[in-house]
């Protein structure tokens, strides 16, 4: 089987060459026909009209009913004097975790005030403060029903699946269709995004309860009832609470990008419209308010569910609770008193606030004028000599003006005897296999991602799934692709497909090489951790300001924010992983006389090929979540065609293209996998992050 | 065994042809086969047909007041003997009746209340809830039941008492070595008083030292307590030390049923001749059992209970060579010298390596009937 799937990918590379070398070759064979489109775009559209007319009624009447708490939480939070928020949150932040956090809590709610975005934040949180208890509620109940019943867990698993991969942006589309526009929109958005990790834990912490506890209240005489609700869940509380605080952090930056289509005064809304006023300063400031919202929440929330049961003291730990309310309360009481005596704790004056905005993009300014060459050159290497070789090949990029040189027919020949000369040496080396994804790597890089027929890219992908996945990888990816070439769309898939792959090419190899240091050094590895909670709780959008700052729109900036995000999981597993080699491996080839750099690569590397591979996977779903936002700042794939559909309200362009994102993260997704279950099996080591 | 029988112990519980099908828990087998053809045979082609006999007609009595051994290696189907015993997995076919009542055809609702007041489990694994402290871990029965609560601190505190944990109410499981940690699955197991007792390998978990030690803490509260017990182990010295009557389970099948010393002298077969191998014979045999029958009892002897191990007798053998007397039931039933112990033990040995020779000791035939 394997040696036919080598020679069939053969076949596949040389009818390749043949297509893209022979002149005038059946064009219908390069690029898609437009006539072939079939109308899905239409159907979509006609199929999402129907549902508005059957359903809208119900759901704005749904969202109506929904706007009464949602406008009365945000009244309360407003109404509340700031100073009175910030004592309540500071106490909740140290009874969770300890003065450290309190501390940061502290300053960062001191910063919101300070800055004068104090009703924004509240409007963002009070979306929050809605959305998590709903999205956990759902949550807990369908992970629930999914331990419970295998019929329920086969179709909410996969459901699951789809729901987590289409890009956020996607999921407004048909809710701003059903429900319309405004804030209670965005909380619909952002529990609909929110509830899958939580389905998830409460799944995963219900089944991983031991048996023997299980058992030991069953000996207890529980009841069903008493069984679920006293013995099981609270020992798979730990596990929910995971869920609790990944829910929180996928609602959070489901609010602010929910501020797109529901934006009314909320600090997401700031940052949009500051950006496309190109006011960088003043979307930095409100996009540092979501970043350090974001961590607090999720430093408060990870915080609580890490937390060991009250110490010692027993019977006591009821009374602590309490205790700890009543602190609360005396606080709030107290502050609110003063501030009653203390107008500027009531109401931050204006004449108080510090906006440095001004000074910020003076300073931005003076940084790109000064360091223009720099930049420039930084800009026009990436894209000369990395980007445009692999989008539309080597043939076209080097030309005097890029390269400083013609590609005269004796270079271009030089280049194919030595592509040729590479192919023959590893089909030696390693066998037709490898030595035909080579070549394919070979005329890719010449004849550019973009210029390559059709038919054989979707024969190599379906090879690619066989070989990592088995047939029905296959066949899903055919499917998968198929759906894509067919909704015309094939040319935005593959600019997608150049931008994530090339981003995610760059920041594995960064990312391992980093965590690689990491794990060998202690220093490196203290220092790259905070960056990357850092990066990691950072709402996905507020990561592009920076790089819109000093590089401007376009797709550079696009490509290394999206890197920046997802150099984040290769960093973390292959630290993790080579850090996690059993220690009496390591000892045994230090016995035997192992140096450090062969410990490294002849033990330690292959053993944590495994997890480092789900690292890789992990760094590919990273990608593509940053692909779609990142469409914000001028690219012109999959991404871009969710946010014009969001634009014109066009939910067939929008939703063609979010499932096609959606499939191909799943391709993706199953295919490393695949990889990472292959080494494992070649180990008999099992991979577990 | 028939409990009819005016003297016969009282039987507890009781179970006959128990089998448990794992995978494949296919009804075919049982229809007709089971009572017909031949276990063995039956377990071997459910084997090949993929299911997993893990229990095969297995039969056996728990009498009042005694502790029943479960022994075999790991896998013979030991633990899930004693969850059918307890219906925490449902047998695939046979009977199980716990004061002479059908335990198989209760409904949910009588299980729970039987669960509640009749039996108690200790888990190998202790089976603690990581979030409550010892105390309400051990009360949990006892919250489950609704009971009030000063009749569930009253008890809690006792039974916490009973395993020597006062002191140590307010602390977390993680917080515990691993032989408190047993304590409270034993507290907890006792709080509601249960009738019958079930321990599945309960010190296997636990340092030899540890081990030994819970064994002497158990047989002081089962001596209290006088419990019914089914107690599972795959250490043979430690079934020797508490076991009334013990059953040996190989392949899901009871291979032997009797007194530990009915096992040592006249093993089953050679599964069992393997287990009992390493056993001291001073450990099995009792006093009772090395009788020299060329010697009288007389005046002035020094007297001994005849149930005494013989390891136990050596001792005082030493500093009285004219022999003990040994009693039973306040009356002499004969003289142990140094020279019998000696003769008992060498026949023994002789008849281990595989002489001819007879054992100087035959009980009635042991198998399970
Ligand atoms: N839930 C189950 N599903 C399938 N097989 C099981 C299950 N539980 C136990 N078994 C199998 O039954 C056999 C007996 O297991 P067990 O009763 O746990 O043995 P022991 O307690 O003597 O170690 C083993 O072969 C085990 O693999
Ligand atoms: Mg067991």
């Amino acid at each position: 089987m394997r040696r036919r799937l080598d020679w069939l990918q053969a076949g596949v590379v040389v009818a390749m060459l043949v297509l893209v070398l022979a002149p005038g070759a059946a064009s219908w064979l390069i690029a898609y026909p437009a006539e072939w489109v079939v109308p899905i775009t239409l159907w979509l559209n006609v199929f999402m009209s129907w549902c508005v007319d059957l359903a809208g009624p119900a759901c704005r009447a749904l969202s109506a009913a929904l706007g009464v708490p949602m406008t009365a939480v945000r009244e309360l939070l407003n109404w509340l004097p700031w100073s009175v928020t910030l004592t309540l949150a500071t106490f909740v932040a140290w009874a969770a975790s300890g003065w450290r956090l309190a501390a940061f809590t502290f300053f960062a709610i001191l910063y919101m005030v300070v800055i004068g975005y104090w009703s924004e934040s509240m409007n963002s949180l009070a979306l929050v403060a809605i959305s998590v208890p709903a999205a956990v509620g759902i949550g807990f109940a369908l992970g629930a029903l999914a331990f419970v019943s295998r019929r329920a867990e086969r179709i909410i698993t996969p459901t699951l699946d789809l729901l987590q991969t289409v890009p956020a942006f996607a999921y407004l589309l048909p809710i701003l269709l059903l429900f319309g526009f405004g804030p209670v929109v965005g909380m619909i958005a952002s529990v609909l995004y929110a509830f899958p990790p939580t389905v998830r834990n409460t799944r995963l912490g219900l089944s991983r309860v031991p048996p023997e506890v299980v058992e030991a209240g069953l000996m207890a005489g529980a009841t069903r009832n008493q069984l679920f609700w006293r013995v099981r869940t609270p020992n798979a509380l730990r596990q929910i609470l995971l869920g609790v605080n990944q829910t929180t952090m996928a609602a959070f930056s489901m609010v602010i990008i929910a501020s797109i289509i529901g934006g009314t005064a909320d600090i997401g809304w700031e940052v949009l419209l500051t950006m496309r006023k190109a006011l960088f300063g003043e979307s930095l400031l409100a996009g540092i308010v979501i970043a350090l919202m974001a961590m607090v929440m999720d430093r408060i929330t990870a915080a609580a569910a890490s937390a060991e049961p009250a110490p010692p003291g027993g019977n006591g730990r009821l009374r602590a609770r309490h205790r700890n309310a009543l602190i609360a309360v005396g606080l709030a009481l107290g502050v609110a008193l003063l501030a009653s005596l203390l107008p500027f704790l009531e109401e931050y004056p204006e004449a108080w606030e510090v906006y440095p905005a001004q000074y910020l993009n003076d300073f931005i300014t003076w940084i790109v004028v000064e360091h223009a060459k720099t930049i420039n050159l930084i800009k026009r290497c990436a894209f000369f000599f990395v980007m445009l070789p692999v989008k539309t090949g080597l043939d076209q990029t080097v030309t005097p003006f890029t390269w400083g040189f013609e590609f005269t027919a004796p270079l271009r020949a030089g280049y194919a005897l030595l592509a040729a000369a590479l192919v023959a040496w590893v089909a030696i080396r390693r066998g037709i296999g490898s030595a035909s994804l080579i070549a394919f790597v070979a005329i890719m890089v010449y004849f550019g991602i973009t210029r390559l027929p059709w038919p054989a890219m979707l024969a190599m992908t379906v090879l690619l799934g066989w070989r990592l996945g088995g047939p029905r990888l296959a066949l899903g990816t055919a499917a998968a692709f198929g759906f894509l070439i067919v909704a015309g769309v094939w040319p935005q898939t593959l600019l997608s497909f150049y931008l994530c792959g090339l981003a995610v090419l760059l920041s594995f190899t960064v990312g391992t090489a980093l965590g690689i240091l990491a794990s060998e050094l202690d220093g490196v590895s203290a220092f790259v951790r905070p960056i990357n909670d850092t990066l990691q709780t950072m709402p996905l959008f507020v990561i592009l300001i920076p790089f819109v700052m000093i590089f401007k729109i376009g797709e550079f900036t696009a490509l290394l924010a999206i890197m920046a995000y997802a150099v984040v999981p290769a960093i973390r597993y292959s630290e993790h992983a080579l850090r996690s080699v059993p220690a009496d491996v390591v000892e045994a080839a230090t016995c035997f006389g192992c140096t450090r750099g062969q410990l490294l690569w002849r033990v330690k590397l292959p053993l944590a090929m495994p997890v480092i591979m789900l690292g890789l996977n992990q760094t590919i779903m990273f990608a593509i979540a940053m692909l779609v936002i990142a469409a914000l700042v001028g690219t012109n794939g999959l991404g871009q065609q969710v946010y014009i559909g969001l634009g014109d309200g066009d939910f067939g362009v929008g939703m063609v293209a979010g499932i096609g994102m959606a499939f191909i993260a799943m391709i993706a997704d199953r295919m490393t996998q695949g990889l990472s279950r292959a080494r494992e099996e070649r180990f008999g080591l099992r991979a577990e992050v | 065994m028939d409990d009819r029988t005016p003297d016969a112990p009282q039987v507890k519980l009781s179970c006959r042809e128990v089998w448990k099908v794992y995978r494949d828990e296919a009804a075919p087998y049982f229809r007709q086969e089971v009572s017909t053809g031949d276990p063995g045979a039956l377990a071997a082609r459910m084997r090949g047909d993929g299911a997993i006999p893990a229990v095969v007609d297995v039969s056996f009595d728990v009498h009042v007041g005694e502790i029943f051994v479960i022994m075999g290696l790991s896998g013979s189907g030991k633990s899930t003997v004693v969850r059918c015993l307890s219906r925490l997995v449902e047998p695939s076919h046979g009977e199980v009746r716990l004061d002479r009542e059908d335990l198989l055809r209760k409904s949910d609702r009588e299980l729970i209340e039987i669960r509640r007041h009749k039996m108690g489990m200790v888990f190998q694994s202790f089976g603690l809830m990581p979030h409550l402290n010892v105390f309400d871990n051990v009360a949990l029965p006892l919250t489950l039941q609704g009971r009030p609560a000063s009749e569930r601190n009253e008890r809690v505190s006792r039974v916490i008492r009973l395993v020597g944990l006062e002191g140590r109410e307010s602390a977390f499981p993680r917080q515990l070595s691993g032989g408190q940690q047993q304590r409270v699955g034993i507290a907890r197991s006792l709080a509601v008083e249960p009738e019958l007792w079930f321990l599945d390998e309960p010190f296997s978990a636990l340092d030899p030292l540890i081990r030994r030690q819970m064994q002497d803490e158990f047989l002081r509260i089962q001596h209290r307590l006088k419990k019914s017990i089914v107690f599972i182990t795959h250490d043979f010295l430690e079934a020797l030390r508490i076991a009334d009557r013990m059953m040996i389970m190989r392949d899901g099948r009871a291979v032997q049923v009797g007194a530990p010393v009915d096992l040592v002298l006249n093993p089953a077969d050679d599964y069992v001749a393997e287990f009992t191998e390493d056993v001291p014979m001073v450990r099995v045999l009792k006093a009772s059992d090395v009788l020299d029958p060329s010697q009288a009892v007389e005046a002035g002897m020094p007297r001994e209970d005849a149930d005494l191990s013989v390891e136990n007798l050596l001792p005082r053998l030493a500093r009285h060579r004219g022999g003990i007397a040994m009693m039973r039931g306040g009356e002499s039933i004969g003289v142990v010298t140094a020279a019998s112990v000696i003769a008992a033990l060498a026949q023994e040995k002789q008849h281990r390596a595989g002489t001819d020779a007879p054992p100087s000791v035959r009980r009635g035939d042991s198998r399970p009937g």
